[in-house]
């Protein structure tokens, strides 16, 4: 059995679901495949967060891209993606830290992104529940959370109202050359495969050349009873800065995110090397210790749950989004790891102009697969 | 006739017997709403056996406790949703 | 955080809990249970705080004082919140959390009541029917209360029962099996005499009906009346106080799920009540709800089991395999009928914890989809009540359980941190 398709696009996480609604609306055939339900794998399990992250020009301006597509869409999402423009306050520890505050101020500033440096007094008086003797923060005031699961469904229902098919527990063998070989033995052609199937998305392609490129770094959160006023924007350590580009094989950072419902969400981990999905007691420990050592009134709030999930991570903490160097109708949208929810917007809008021939919103070189190549050949 | 004892139940003092658990003197109490859900209606327990968590109250000052599974001891403070 | 081993760890206080601690223990094992509730007993013998002489407190008493005899170290108010294996299980009594450390683990987890939605069955006044005669064991009062007492299955008669002793006026009992399927069950308990013993008892002065069930509850907001109704579509108003709802029991399986132990609607266990997690043995209720003499049977056996005494444990399989057999018999004749499935408005809640109304599942084929989707089981309960009844209502599996299995406050999770750290005791 065979079907015909300008567009299929593996993967129905929150990527995914941005390219299909994108192309639909460029009025092409869209086919949609995931091997489980919409939202199941490192969508789900990640933070809503809509953020602008400076690690690099090019993650800066894919993010500060991203952030205002989000913003341009934000009268149209329904009640329950429960988007709150609560802002992100980047926590300073201390006058160094306060320094990289101000250095990070300076970055968002050039890139027309609005943030305000909070001192001592000001921090406290934004969240008094957070500890004494902390030095201020950056405010970043149109960052953003969403519950991310629903957005998803929110844009697969979009691109399905619009014409596409969505196959949901529908694994996928292989992908290349236009073609997409299910497991149930069918086959789908199109003129172009969008593989977003985050850590997963190497493994389906026919060269080997990308196994190491996207590798699963492993994270873990939990979240609270409701617990109203607790915090009011998102939370982050400006130490989550190192923590998070290091190499380390472990690390916690505080980072808090305010629910709709009351709720706090409790991050952060990472973690290289586990392979298993278990939640490991330690790390929830140390996560949560992390936390109340800036918020010492957690304390007594009730954990509820807590779970852990796969951040498809790449070296330079850089997405591959573009064409296979040898298989131009093969264009991966993967590697997003942490940012993923964020830059799903961006991502599409670059898909789009990749797949209608048309020129790019930004540079699309920083995320050129064909990089991985390159550093195997330097490497 | 078994011991009695003294709780407080939304600052209105109660007699009960020692053993009574606190969703039972509340439920004799009168009491209809132990908390509020987060639509807003007024709950009191269902399982009686921990599970549900919709028997919770305050008490003495530490709030979200499953009132099933607490016994009432002298001179404790009770309280629930239908005092807000 | 606090460290603790011991050779075999029993979990849960109820009858085979307790059955496995004393074999073990009598064995010569050192044996710690862990209980969640107050006091010992489980469910069925919960503690009766207005009748000193309950048969259940008969019971708890006596083997109690033989688990001390023993030196058994019973832990109540103490509830396991995660585990891995035999050697790493994570417990809170309220204050601490506790690392155990045991070369044997018993599950014996007991059981939940299984309640399904229909309209009003949120209103003040609508109990389980377990929780229900929990409740007024712990000393809610029920002398001259109007009682409705309904859903399914043999407990129905024992809440009728107890609350009629203690001076209820049961207005009914609204069974849901069919008449056919209610003789078929009677007839089968010749084979159990002590059974058919409480049987007749039941029959004999309860307002019993067939083939029916509460169709809605209503009030503003507490209870004034329920609506029953038959298989007919015939309806009845009954002015109440007080409705004891309850569809049978599912088996408690969260913990072995987390020890990874396979579980299908129940833990499976070999014939010597062991799972297939290395070191980990279960009995009674999560291997299959059969009630109090299944539980103390599997409880010896797997406490014989446990302390490495089979051979002692082989007489006893026979006698557990004919408990089995009634536990089969009593699942096929109390299955709910579909029409339950009508029960539910699309406005009627579903999940009480986060409000979520029957409508909101529309579309969702898997549980896991279903509560990301709609916050369906996301609440403090954790899915406990709403989970059994959407598997009914929508045929959805099971979710995966997380930790920690009961809320805990984040000031003592954090004690996690030190797992890898020092040790104590």
């Amino acid at each position: 059995m065979t079907s015909n398709y300008d567009v299929a696009v593996v993967g129905a996480g929150i990527v995914g679901a941005a390219c299909a609604e994108r192309l639909v609306q460029r009025g092409l055939s869209v086919v949609i495949v995931d091997r489980a339900s919409p939202a199941g794998g490192a969508t789900a399990a990640g933070m809503g967060h809509l953020v602008v992250m400076d690690g690099s020009e090019a993650q800066l301006e894919l993010t500060a891209m991203s952030r205002r597509l989000w913003a341009e869409r934000v009268g149209q999402l329904p009640t329950e993606v429960e988007h709150e423009r609560c802002g992100t306050l980047w926590v300073a520890a201390d006058d160094e830290e306060m320094a990289e505050a101000e250095a990070k101020r300076q970055a968002y500033e050039d890139h027309g992104v609005p943030a305000e440096i909070l001192d001592a007094a000001a921090l406290a008086e934004a969240e008094p529940l957070l500890r004494d003797g902390l030095a201020g923060a950056l405010r970043v005031p149109d960052d953003a959370v969403l519950y991310q699961p629903n957005a998803t469904r929110w844009m697969l229902q979009n691109a399905v109202d619009g014409g596409a098919t969505l196959h949901t527990h529908a694994p996928v063998r292989c992908v290349g050359d236009g073609r997409v070989e299910r497991a149930d033995g069918s086959t789908i052609h199109a003129e172009h495969v969008v593989v977003a199937a985050g850590a997963h998305s190497a493994a389906m392609l026919e060269t080997r050349d990308f196994d190491e490129a996207i590798r699963p770094r492993k994270g873990h959160l939990a979240i609270t009873d409701r617990a109203p006023g607790t915090c009011h924007h998102q939370l982050v350590e400006l130490g989550y800065i190192k923590s998070a580009h290091g190499n380390d094989a472990e690390s916690v950072a505080f980072n808090l995110q305010p629910r709709r419902t009351g709720q706090i969400l409790v991050g952060s981990s990472r973690q290289y090397g586990v392979d298993h999905d278990r939640v490991e007691p330690e790390m929830i420990g140390r996560m949560l210790a992390r936390a109340l050592e800036f918020m010492p009134a957690l304390a007594d709030i009730a954990v509820l749950r807590t779970w852990s999930g796969f951040r498809p991570a790449t070296d330079d903490g850089m997405p591959l989004i573009g064409a296979l160097p040898d298989d131009t109708r093969t264009l991966l949208a993967a590697g997003h790891e942490g940012l993923g929810i964020t830059t799903s917007l961006g991502t599409a809008a670059l898909v789009e102009a990749m797949v209608m021939g048309e020129a790019p919103p930004m540079s699309v070189a920083p995320f050129a697969p064909s990089r991985v190549l390159e550093g195997m050949a330097h490497g | 006739m078994a011991e009695r004892l003294r709780i407080r139940i939304d600052g209105v003092e109660h007699e009960v017997a020692a053993g009574t658990s606190v969703a039972a003197a509340l439920w004799n109490a009168g009491a209809r709403g132990f908390r509020r859900s987060v639509g807003g209606q007024l709950r009191a327990p269902l399982c009686g056996m921990g599970t549900c968590f919709e028997c919770r109250v305050s008490i003495d000052g530490r709030g979200g406790l499953r009132s099933c599974q607490t016994t009432c001891r002298e001179g404790m403070e009770v309280r629930t949703a239908d005092a807000t | 955080m606090r460290r603790e081993a011991t050779e075999v760890l029993v979990v849960g206080g109820g009858p085979a809990g307790l059955a496995a601690a004393e074999a073990a223990a009598t064995a010569g094992r050192r044996v710690c249970m862990l209980d969640d509730n107050p006091a010992l007993g489980g469910q069925i013998w919960r503690r009766d705080t207005r009748n000193a002489e309950a048969r259940g407190n008969q019971h708890v008493d006596r083997r109690r004082a033989a688990l001390l005899e023993a030196g058994v170290d019973i832990r109540s108010g103490t509830a396991v919140v995660d585990a891995h294996g035999p050697d790493a299980l994570w417990a809170y009594d309220g204050d601490a959390l506790t690392q155990w450390r045991a070369d044997r683990v018993i599950l014996a987890t007991g059981a939940r009541e299984r309640t399904l939605p229909f309209p009003g069955w949120t209103r003040p006044g609508v109990f389980g029917a377990g929780g229900l005669q929990a409740l007024s064991k712990a000393g809610l009062e029920v002398e001259g209360k109007r009682v409705v007492v309904a859903g399914t299955g043999p407990l129905l008669l024992a809440v009728a029962t107890s609350l009629q002793q203690r001076g209820a006026k049961v207005l009914g009992v609204f069974e849901q099996a069919s008449h056919a399927r209610f003789v078929r069950f009677g007839l089968g308990l010749w084979a159990q005499p002590a059974k058919l013993l409480q049987g007749m008892a039941f029959g004999a002065r309860l307002p019993l009906r067939l083939g029916s069930w509460i169709a809605r509850a209503e009030g503003d907001p507490a209870l004034t009346h329920v609506v029953v109704c038959n298989a007919r579509g015939r309806e009845r108003t009954l002015e109440c106080d007080l409705v004891a709802c309850g569809f049978g029991l599912v088996p408690e399986t969260r913990l072995a799920r987390l020890l990874g132990c396979r579980v299908e609607d129940h833990v499976v266990v070999d014939e010597l009540q062991r799972t297939d997690a290395p070191g980990v043995l279960a009995a009674g209720e999560p291997c299959g709800v059969g009630g109090e003499d299944k539980a103390l049977c599997e409880g010896r056996i797997a406490g014989l089991v446990a302390a490495d005494r089979a051979d002692e444990a082989r007489p006893l399989l026979a006698q557990r395999d004919r408990y089995r057999a009634f536990a089969r018999r009593m699942a096929r004749d109390f299955a709910l009928r579909e029409q339950l499935r009508e029960l539910p408005e699309p406005d009627t809640l579903v999940c009480r914890c986060e409000d979520v109304p029957l409508r909101a599942l529309n579309g969702f084929d898997r549980a896991r989809a279903a509560k990301l989707g709609s916050r369906c089981g996301m609440g403090p309960c954790q899915g406990r009540v709403c989970q059994p009844a959407i598997r009914f209502l929508l045929g959805h599996g099971h979710d995966r359980p997380r930790p920690p299995l009961v809320p805990l406050p984040l000031g003592v999770m954090a004690e996690l941190q030190s797992i890898n750290q020092g040790s104590s005791s």
